[in-house]
């Protein structure tokens, strides 16, 4: 089911803090964020966010076509290196 | 003949249901569309008159997005998903289903005809 329009987004609050901080004094660091479920708001743009994936951080650099989807998405936490034979057995050590 | 939107609807056919032959229009919106114009949904494709087709031309080019703008529209969607690296980008580029669907079995619609995989052993028949 889809969230309550009333509620707005789910944003946050901690991450937004940083990055509004970081808006105000214009500088440009990478933030790590467990926030995984944090919708990317149009404040995010141009900065770059180390999204947690549950072993390490992604970094992920937001773009204006990134807004409304959330961190997560952009951090996979799966790691599918194929089925068996030679072929896989390459992929794997890449 | 009828032609709506670079198609060429079926003549024996009663007009609501011709009008799905448009792609981006489905029941609900043929229906729509002929309420809104004022046809008969009962008369056939071929017994309509000039000014009611171009009534419904003026309708459906006017308030509605389809055939190949809409495929461009969905196409666009799908290749901005994959651009921006997303879960369901990911989806769309690997071939598998983008919702949250099984994978183990299942899926063939959006996997396509099962390929053979090398060294599978086929179920002994009894």
């Amino acid at each position: 089911m889809a969230r309550s329009v009333k509620k707005g987004p789910y944003i946050d609050i901690k991450l937004l803090a940083k990055v509004e901080g970081m808006n105000a004094r214009n500088e440009k660091k990478v933030v790590k964020t467990w926030a995984r479920a944090s919708t990317i708001s149009p404040e995010f743009v141009g900065h770059t966010v180390a999204v947690h994936n549950g072993n390490k951080f992604i970094p992920v650099y937001i773009t204006e076509n990134m807004v409304g989807h959330k961190l997560g998405e952009f951090a996979p936490t799966r790691l599918f290196r194929g089925h068996g034979g030679k072929l896989a057995d390459k992929r794997a050590k890449r | 003949m009828a032609r709506i939107a670079g198609v060429d609807l079926p003549r024996g056919k009663r007009i609501e249901v011709a009008l799905t032959y448009i792609y981006g229009i489905g029941d609900s919106r043929a229906r729509q569309i002929l309420a809104s114009t004022g046809v008969d949904p009962d008369l056939r494709t071929q017994d309509l008159g000039d000014d009611e087709v171009s009534r419904l031309r003026r309708e459906i080019e006017g308030n509605f997005k389809v055939e190949g703008a809409l495929r461009t529209e969905v196409s666009m969607n799908i290749k901005r998903l994959m651009d921006i690296g997303c879960y369901r980008g990911l989806r769309h580029r690997r071939g598998l289903p983008v919702r949250g669907q099984r994978t183990h079995t299942n899926a063939r619609t959006h996997k396509g005809v099962r390929r053979a995989i090398a060294g599978k052993k086929k179920a002994p028949k009894k």
